[in-house]
C-alpha cells in the first residue's frame, strides 16, 4: 500500500477515536466502551452524550474539516504554503459581522440564529467584495485577490476594534469570547446547519485536488496543462467562502487549523493535493475534536476559548515545523 | 501546422509583437530569435493560446486556436516555461506527471502515466533525480525534469521558451538533439533561443524578431547575415561559415 493511502487510513481511524475519547472525558466522566450501552439502555449519562458531548464533538470535527480543507485550498490557489482560510476577507467579514450584530442589534436578537446569520451574511459579502475587485476582462488576478483580502482584512479589524470600543461591559464579553472562538453553543439545530454547508463545501474543495496540483506550477503553467483556471478559481474560493463562513459562523474565530494541518500533511506524504485536501479534512477535524477536549477539561469547571488553545499549541508548533524542515517545506 | 495570420498583440498603447505572418509546418524545428524585449516570449504564448491576439487569427491544425477547449488544446500543444518557481515539496517525478493531467480520466494516473513519466525522465538523464523534491534540484536538473514534463505530455506542437538556459553545453546539445528527434516524427517545435550559433545549427527556419516584428525568417544561414545581426543586435558581428556548413556567428572584439 502507498504511503499516502497508509496516512489516510490511519487518520481516519484515529477521528472516531479521538470523538469517543472526547464524548467520554469531561465533568462527567463516561467510560468510551460504555457508550454503545448508555446509548442502548438511555441509562445515566444518556442526556449528557446524546444532547452535550454529540453536538459538540460533531460540531467541532466539522468545523475544524472545513478550517483545514479550506486552508490547504487557498495555499494551492495562491501558491503558497504560509496562505490562512481567512486570506480572501471571509473571516474578518464574519468577525465584523458578528460584532455588528452584538453591539448595534444586541446578541439576544433572532434567538440563536440571528449572530450566526451575520456573520455568515457579512463573510460572504467580504468575499465577494473581494472578489470583484479582484476581477476584470473576464480574468481573476490571484495577486489582487490577496491583495484586496489583506486590504478588506484590515478595514473589518478596524470595524471590530470601533464596535469594541463602543460596546458596553456585557456585550464585549458576548464579542470577545464570540471572537476567540469556542464551541459552548454547539446544539443540534447548529450541527443540522452547518453540516449541509460542510458536505457541500467539502465536496466542492475536493474536486478541485488535481487542478490545484498542476496550478502549483503557476497560473499559465496549469493554463497550458489544460486546466480551465478561472472555473477552478471561481469554484475554490466559492468553497472557502461556503466552508470558512459556515464554521466562523458556528464556532467563532479559530486560528492556525487552516495553516498547521495542511503543512504536516505535507510533511508526513508530500504535496499532492489529491492527498493533502481530504487528509487535510480528516486531521484538522481530529484536531478540533482534541482542542476542544482540551479547552473544557483544562480548567474545570471554567472553560477556556478553543481559539487559545489551538494558537497555544499552533504558533510553537508551527515555529517548530519551520526550524525543523525549514528546507523541505519552505525552499 | 500553424497558420498565424496578420497577429498582433498591444497592452495599452504599445504593440508587443505586431503583422506576423507565419505558416510553420509540422515537422520543422523552428527558432524564434532577437535581442531581449523583442517579443519572442509573446509570440509563443500567443501561439500557444494563452494570450488572445489583439488582431488576427492563429489556426493549429487547421482551426482557430480558441476554439479548441483548455485540455483538448493541452493534448495538442506544450510550452515550456521560461521561469519557475515551487514552492510545494513535490517530487520530480510527481511534476513530470503533471505531463498527464490532461489526459486524466478520473483523478489518478495509470501505471501507464507512471511509465510514459518514468521513461521521458530517463530521455533528458533526470532519472536519477525521480525522487528528488523539485525545489531543491539546482537551474539546470530542474530545466530537464521542465522538458521531460513536455515530453510526458506527449504534444504534436512543441513550444519552448529558452529551453537551453542553465545547461551545460552537453545538456544544451542533448535537448536540441532531443527536439530534432521529435521534429523527425513529424512533431513541430518551436523554440525561444538567445544562443544564435545552436540557432543555426539546429533550427530549420528562424524568425528574427525586433520591438515585436518579424524582420527575417528563413532558414538560418539567410537570416543570420552580417548586416541583419548587426542592425538588430546593435553591435558589429562577425560571420563565419563552418566546416559543416552552417553559419558561426559571434559579437565582433573590437566593440568591448
Amino acid at each position: 500500500m502507498q504511503k499516502r493511502t497508509k496516512i489516510l487510513f490511519i487518520l481516519i481511524g484515529l477521528l472516531p477515536i479521538s470523538m469517543c475519547i472526547a464524548a467520554g472525558v469531561g465533568a462527567y466522566q463516561i467510560l468510551p466502551w460504555r457508550i454503545p450501552e448508555i446509548l442502548f439502555s438511555q441509562k445515566d449519562g444518556f442526556a449528557v452524550l446524546v444532547y452535550v458531548r454529540f453536538p459538540r464533538i460533531i460540531l467541532s470535527a466539522v468545523v475544524g474539516a472545513m478550517l483545514a480543507i479550506s486552508g490547504a485550498t487557498l495555499q494551492g490557489i495562491f501558491r503558497n504554503p504560509l496562505a490562512d482560510p481567512g486570506l480572501i476577507g471571509v473571516t474578518a467579514g464574519a468577525g465584523l459581522g458578528a460584532t455588528l450584530w452584538i453591539v448595534l442589534i444586541g446578541g439576544g436578537a433572532l434567538g440563536i440564529w440571528g449572530l450566526p446569520i451575520a456573520a455568515f451574511a457579512c463573510g460572504m459579502l467580504a468575499t465577494i467584495s473581494v472578489w470583484k475587485i479582484a476581477e476584470g476582462e473576464g480574468k481573476v488576478s490571484t495577486l489582487t485577490l490577496l491583495l484586496a483580502g489583506i486590504a478588506l482584512n484590515s478595514f473589518a479589524g478596524a470595524g471590530i476594534g470601533l464596535m469594541t470600543f463602543l460596546a458596553d461591559d456585557e456585550q464585549l464579553r458576548s464579542l470577545t469570547f464570540w471572537l476567540l472562538g469556542g464551541f459552548g453553543g454547539a446544539t443540534w439545530p447548529v450541527v443540522f446547519i452547518t453540516l449541509p454547508i460542510a458536505i457541500i463545501g467539502l465536496l466542492v474543495l475536493s474536486r478541485q485536488a488535481a487542478a490545484l496540483n498542476a496550478m502549483s506550477l503557476g497560473e499559465s503553467e496549469a493554463y497550458h496543462l489544460g486546466v480551465s483556471t478561472e472555473t477552478l478559481k471561481r469554484w475554490s474560493i466559492f468553497g472557502v467562502a461556503l466552508t470558512v463562513g459556515a464554521a466562523v459562523s458556528a464556532a467563532g474565530g479559530i486560528g492556525f487549523v487552516g495553516l498547521v494541518v495542511p503543512h504536516l500533511l505535507r510533511l508526513l506524504g508530500g504535496a499532492d493535493h489529491r492527498y493533502v485536501l481530504p487528509g487535510s479534512a480528516v486531521g484538522g477535524a481530529i484536531l478540533l475534536v482534541s482542542a476542544d477536549l482540551f479547552s473544557r477539561t483544562v480548567v474545570v469547571p471554567a472553560e477556556l476559548p478553543v481559539g487559545i488553545v489551538t494558537a497555544l499549541i499552533g504558533g510553537p508548533f508551527f515555529l517548530w515545523l519551520l526550524l525543523r524542515f525549514k528546507r523541505e517545506i519552505f525552499l | 501546422m500553424v497558420e498565424l495570420e496578420n497577429i498582433g498583440y498591444r497592452i495599452g498603447r504599445s504593440w508587443l509583437v505586431k503583422d506576423i505572418n507565419v505558416t510553420i509546418k509540422s515537422g520543422m524545428l523552428w527558432g524564434l530569435v532577437g535581442p531581449n524585449g523583442a517579443g519572442k516570449s509573446t509570440l509563443l504564448r500567443l501561439i500557444s493560446g494563452e494570450l488572445l491576439p489583439t488582431t488576427g487569427e492563429i489556426r493549429c491544425f487547421g482551426q482557430p486556436i480558441q476554439s479548441y477547449e483548455p485540455k483538448e488544446l493541452a493534448r495538442i500543444r506544450a510550452y515550456l516555461q521560461q521561469k519557475r518557481d515551487m514552492n510545494f515539496p513535490f517530487t520530480s517525478l510527481e511534476i513530470v506527471l503533471f505531463g498527464r493531467h490532461p489526459y486524466l480520466n478520473g483523478t489518478k494516473e495509470t501505471d501507464k502515466d507512471v511509465s510514459i513519466a518514468k521513461g521521458a525522465l530517463q530521455q533528458v538523464d533526470a532519472d536519477m533525480f525521480e525522487e528528488r523534491l523539485y525545489p531543491t534540484l539546482s537551474g539546470g536538473e530542474a530545466s530537464r525534469v521542465d522538458v521531460a514534463r513536455i515530453l510526458t505530455q506527449a504534444p504534436d506542437l512543441y513550444l519552448l521558451d529558452e529551453p537551453t538556459n542553465h545547461l551545460d553545453p552537453r545538456y544544451q546539445v542533448q535537448i536540441l538533439n532531443l527536439c530534432k528527434s521529435i521534429c523527425s516524427r513529424g512533431k513541430t517545435v518551436i523554440t525561444a533561443i538567445h544562443d544564435l550559433n545552436l540557432a543555426s545549427m539546429y533550427a530549420d527556419q528562424l524568425l528574427l524578431l525586433r520591438n515585436g516584428v518579424a524582420v527575417a525568417c528563413g532558414p538560418p544561414q539567410k537570416v543570420l547575415t552580417l548586416d541583419m545581426l548587426s542592425e538588430v543586435y546593435g553591435i558589429p558581428f562577425d560571420v563565419l561559415p563552418h566546416p559543416d556548413g552552417y553559419s558561426w556567428v559571434m559579437p565582433s572584439l573590437d566593440t568591448l
